[in-house]
């Protein structure tokens, strides 16, 4: 909300720098955004004394003026008729940006230089006469800035305003806050009313048929009114805080609102029909044209301003065009409501329309204030409409809830802010903000709520002002009394850590995704038609196509980021990231949340340097990534097979497998296939692994048992089989583990072959067997019958023949 | 004749100590043991000696051969390693194989370090999910369906029902409905809003603070910012606590921090005000303790939440929100 410095003084003298009182509000609460300078504009203007006046020999319009501008003479084309020799008038020099947006330059008007311009009231935003230069009476020096000869010194306030604070969405509420911080009493605005004849009773009537939606409405009525334009002073006020003038009737609805925070309205009575007011809720469907001449649908829930046939307002919120001020308005019906907060805010989201109204009656309005902006509004109008007051008051009060006391234990306050503040100070403090104390002696303080401060309702509440008014640093720093305990982090946390900082040793930097992604990333990735990572939580209100579903796999968005990357010729890639994917669960309300890791390697597997070339990744630096982070996390047991084609389609056919733990999938670790490369635009092969972080989470295991080291010599012995291509090496190593041999210590394989002189379709697989006992020093016999033993089930199991 | 055979080693030793090379000492060699050498001549001649002196003068002229034997073995060992270190030398200053660095993501990184900051004070690490209810995001927390403080926060939704988390507040009923007091976790994590630009990203991270106790004050929870701060930033830090609105504290604090970057002179990261916002807090609001249950006479507790994307532009100097999803390798490898 937008304030002036100079608006405030009218309810507060205010004496400090414009700087300390932004800082005394925002640390009372009222946080201060901006401080604008109202008169910014004015800094290149000065007072410039007209030394000679000649005509423009090309326009018969204009003038040829020579202006004093205190440094000089500078040559002025102008076209006021009041221009003469002698006066001074407001010179704006080249570079001034005037408030309709012209920015000044030296011109060249039909031949003739002109350096500035001498301005109307109007240009400078200082009045309304457009009809000729503004002349300054008085004797000022050339030269001199016309903010200090007029004396223009006004800034705005921008205050970003919590919502629990509505009494201050006004300028005596604002001035309230001022005056409790300067201690001293705000003053509101006096005013009288003019003479009243007639009788509101017998020309007007309200009836309230949904008290739950309003409460209190309250009206009175002006005749013989003129519509005319606000004077500059009511227009110079609204334009201070940035709304528009329009006219006396509305502007003085405007004015009284920013003054009071009561939002008004006014309508034209004559098209009230049956001079009634009914205030009622809307027909389903009844159709409405509000003043913005929009058509709209109303609902039964939204409360209506009603005349004697048809809606004439949206209640709180927005005024009709069927019963709007016009130019031939005479008769004024000016009404002061106070509307339920719940209410209007279902009305105000319901019809997508946020108005100052509506915004100051779904935070709440001061129920008391009614009649005191409705006077006020009544006493300008007459006076700016030089109209007729109508004696009376309608005020339909329905309320049901008196004002507040609350009890608030000065040792209960102490003890929540950790103060030592006693009773007369807290007393004192909330005495400066207009509540009332009933001091009783006892322990407690009985505390009367000031119907504006619609926020407090709870001893706590009365708490929070003590706590801001004495001022949150004079409370006490100290620690809470915490007994001694340990905490032990959750083994996922203690696991994603540790996954985190091995795959950063490996050299893979980590990548933090959204976890919305576009609802198509599945057909971008390939999935199955029936694949369950089809169903995404969808978005209601995305921000974006891209970014309106969550995500049930990591490898799109690790995926976009490669493309980005090598986008900007980042070509060489190690790249994680950790995070949640979100499955649609059909009997719950919401899904599960489960946590997973992918991992991508694209570009170089080793730079080129002095010693070796630059060589690219493939599936096995990748794999052995998989591998070696297994190892770290102490899972020894996983195992890698080919994923049967077409069970993951974005993994290339062929150079995918399938990671596996004791029968259960982990993940995949592959190629990324060739469609889906073409997809996210990816030029150059990229290797890729998901897995499950829950899973391996669980597996990994920090449990550990010394093994004593072998006392004996250990002995190594090879075995070469062919076997056809299509055996698994992994298989055939696997199978020797599962022979089960106890003096079989280790086992690798050291050489894979295929071609000449091996027979097409089979290849040769060479591996190393390590043998020890943990008891004596191996003979050559018992290893070599072992050895043989271990062949020749490896000749009958696989087929295998041994080279020649 | 002793003059002599002693004589000869003093000269044999000379040469020595100044033969530069293997040929300087291959050369001695032979002039003093060789088949003509001067130690050989001598033995040669020793029978021309009086025979009382004989035995005394071979002794010696074989200890002295011996000796010199000796000698020229070490010297030639000597030669032989200075002048192959002479020839035989690397580059040291040629690259090493350097294993690749990964990073950990600048966000990882800052929350990692704020849950390590309150684990040291006792703070439980806990974690919540981040599709949750309109109940827990909002309702616990004392911001009912038509309140305004809804306008705080730029919701996700996914049904009427169900909400992206706005915040990591949800935490704190879903800790508190599980546990009686005392509470005292820490609780970070991704939250979405719907906004996008300049500053902001519809996704972020929040790291969210409770703690629920007996006798626990505003005071208490100063202190304990207070101390966070000092241990996050330095303990030259400025803070400053002023009055705030959330609808789940009350008292509300903003905690703003002496700018880090100008050091409260005024600048661009600090919008010219000398203050960064860092954290918000409160107590914890009675509404919330009586939606879970907790008894308002006995217990107090405090809440606080902080940014994590903000506290890292001001560490690491990150100067665009939108950097830390975009996944630059270029960005990412420098932390």
């Amino acid at each position: 909300m937008k304030i002036s410095l100079n608006w405030l003084k009218e309810y507060v003298p205010i004496d400090m720098a414009v700087s300390d009182l932004a800082d005394a509000l925002t640390m009372a609460g009222l946080e201060v955004e901006a401080v604008e300078d109202r008169y910014a504009h004015l800094e290149t203007v000065v007072v410039g004394q007209v030394v000679e006046v000649l005509p423009h020999p090309n326009a018969d319009r204009l003038n040829l003026c020579r202006v004093d501008d205190g440094s000089g003479i500078v040559p002025v084309v102008c076209g006021a008729p009041n221009v003469t020799a002698g006066v001074s008038a407001p010179l704006a020099r080249v570079g001034t940006r005037l408030p309709d947006g012209t920015l000044l330059a030296k011109t060249v008007i039909r031949g003739e230089t002109s350096e500035g311009m001498l301005c109307s009231e109007i240009e400078l935003g200082l009045g309304l006469d457009g009809s000729g230069i503004m002349l300054l009476e008085g004797d000022f020096q050339p030269g001199l800035s016309l903010k200090s000869a007029l004396d223009l010194f006004d800034y705005t306030l921008e205050i970003g305003l919590t919502p629990n604070r509505p009494d201050c969405l006004s300028m005596m509420g604002v001035a309230r806050e001022i005056a409790a911080i300067q201690g001293i009493k705000m003053n509101p605005p006096v005013f009288s009313l003019p003479d009243t004849e007639g009788d509101i009773g017998a020309l007007a009537s309200v009836t309230i048929e949904a008290p739950d939606h309003c409460p209190r409405y309250a009206a009175r009525l002006l005749e013989g009114i003129t519509v005319a334009p606000s004077p500059y002073w009511l227009q110079d006020r609204l334009r201070s805080v940035g709304v528009r003038p329009i006219n006396n009737l509305v502007d003085v609805t405007n004015f009284v609102m920013l003054e009071t925070g009561q939002p008004l309205h006014a309508f034209d009575f004559d098209h009230l029909a049956g001079h009634r007011i009914v205030v009622r809720t809307a027909a389903d469907q009844e159709p409405f044209t509000t003043l913005d001449q929009k058509a709209r649908r109303l609902s039964d829930q939204m409360l209506m301003i009603c005349d004697g046939e048809k809606p004439v307002a949206v209640g709180g919120v927005m005024g009709g065009l069927n019963s709007e001020i016009e130019d031939s308005t005479t008769r004024v019906l000016i009404e002061s409501a106070c509307f339920d907060p719940i209410s209007i805010r279902k009305t105000s989201k319901a019809l997508g329309l946020n108005t100052d109204a509506s915004h100051r009656f779904e935070r709440g309005v001061d129920p008391d204030g009614t009649l005191f902006a409705l006077n006020r509004a009544a006493g300008l109008m007459a006076e700016l409409g030089q109209g007729r007051l109508v004696d009376g008051v309608i005020d339909e009060d329905c309320r049901k809830s008196g004002p507040l006391t609350l009890s608030l234990s000065v040792r209960g306050t102490n003890d929540l802010l950790g103060t030592d503040l006693d009773r007369d100070r807290m007393a004192f403090l909330l005495e400066s903000i207009e509540f009332t104390v009933q001091d009783k002696g006892g322990e407690a303080l009985e505390v009367r709520v000031p119907s504006f401060r619609v926020d407090i309702t709870r001893p706590q509440d009365l708490m929070e002002e003590v706590a801001r008014l004495s001022g949150y640093n004079q409370i006490p720093t100290t620690f809470p009394v915490l007994p001694a305990q340990g905490t032990t982090p959750s083994s996922m946390m203690v696991r994603r850590n540790q996954v985190r900082d091995i795959l950063c040793g490996f050299g893979f930097s980590e990548a933090v995704n959204y976890s919305f992604i576009s609802a198509d990333s599945s057909d971008r990735i390939q999935l199955d038609a029936d694949d369950p990572r089809r169903h995404h939580i969808a978005l209601l209100n995305p921000i974006s196509e891209e970014q309106s579903v969550m995500r049930t796999t990591l490898v799109p968005g690790i995926l976009e980021a490669v493309q980005r990357n090598i986008a900007r010729q980042q070509n060489s890639l190690r790249l994680f990231e950790i995070g949640k994917v979100f499955l649609p669960q059909s009997e719950a309300l919401l899904p599960l949340e489960k946590e997973m890791l992918v991992g991508i390697w694209t570009g170089r597997r080793a730079k080129a340097a002095w010693h070796t070339r630059e060589t690219a990744c493939d599936f096995f630096d990748i794999k052995g990534t998989v591998q070696g982070l297994a190892l770290a996390l102490g899972l020894t047991s996983l195992s890698f097979t080919a994923v049967p084609d077409g069970q993951c389609r974005y993994t290339r056919a062929g150079h995918t497998a399938q990671v596996l733990e004791g029968g259960r999938t982990l993940g995949i670790v592959g190629e990324v296939d060739p469609e889906v490369m073409n997809t996210y635009n990816l030029k150059q092969p990229a290797f890729i692994f998901e897995l499950d972080l829950e899973a391996i989470g669980r597996l990994a295991s920090d449990s550990k048992q010394m093994t004593p080291i072998p006392r004996f010599p250990s002995t190594a012995r090879d075995i070469t089989v062919i076997v056809d291509q299509t055996i698994e090496s992994g298989a055939l190593l696997n199978a020797v583990a599962q022979f089960g041999e106890k003096l079989v210590e280790d086992l690798y394989l050291f050489d894979v072959f295929a071609g000449d002189p091996i027979p097409a379709g089979k290849k040769s697989v060479s591996f190393r067997v390590v043998y020890r006992s943990a008891e004596r020093t191996l003979e050559d016999e018992t290893v070599n019958e072992i050895h043989h033993y271990l062949t020749h089930r490896l000749i009958t199991e696989f087929g295998a023949a041994l080279p020649v | 004749m002793e003059n002599t055979l002693e004589r000869i080693y003093a000269d044999a030793m000379e040469a020595l100590a100044s033969a530069a090379d293997v040929d300087a000492v291959n050369d001695l060699s032979i002039q003093y043991l060789g088949r003509k050498g001067r130690i050989t001549h001598y033995l040669r001649n020793i029978s021309s000696l009086p025979v009382e002196e004989r035995p005394q003068a071979g002794k010696r002229a074989n200890e002295i051969k011996r000796s010199l034997e000796g000698e020229f073995k070490n010297a030639l060992t000597h030669l032989a390693s200075v002048s192959k270190t002479a020839t035989d030398r690397i580059d040291v200053s040629l690259p090493g194989r350097v294993p690749e660095k990964g990073s950990l993501h600048p966000i990882t990184q800052i929350t990692n370090r704020i849950c390590s900051i309150f684990s040291q004070m006792g703070f439980d690490v806990v974690e919540g999910p981040e599709v949750e209810t309109d109940y827990y995001n909002f309702e616990a927390l004392n911001i009912p369906r038509n309140h305004p403080a809804r306008d705080m926060q730029d919701t996700f939704y996914v049904s009427d029902n169900v909400v992206l988390r706005t915040h990591t507040s949800p935490t704190q009923p879903r800790v508190m409905e599980k546990q009686p007091p005392p509470v005292r976790i820490i609780a970070p994590g991704k939250v979405y809003r719907c906004d996008s630009d300049l500053t902001h990203t519809p996704m972020f991270h929040q790291v969210e603070g409770l703690l629920v106790d007996r006798h626990v004050s505003f005071a208490d929870l100063k202190g304990t910012l207070t101390a966070f701060i000092h241990q996050m930033f330095d303990d030259q830090t400025t803070l400053r606590f002023r009055p705030s609105f959330f609808p789940f504290t009350e008292p509300s604090a903003e905690v703003d921090i002496r700018c880090v970057i100008c050091r409260g002179k005024g600048c661009r990261i600090c919008s010219q005000t000398g203050w960064l916002e860092i954290l918000g807090s409160g107590m914890v609001h009675p509404a919330v303790f009586e939606n879970i249950g907790y008894d308002t006479s006995r217990y107090t507790g405090f809440a606080f939440g902080m940014g994590v994307e903000r506290i890292a532009m001001l560490k690491y100097g990150i100067d665009d929100i939108r950097r830390y999803f975009d996944n630059d390798y270029r960005f990412l490898s420098q932390f």
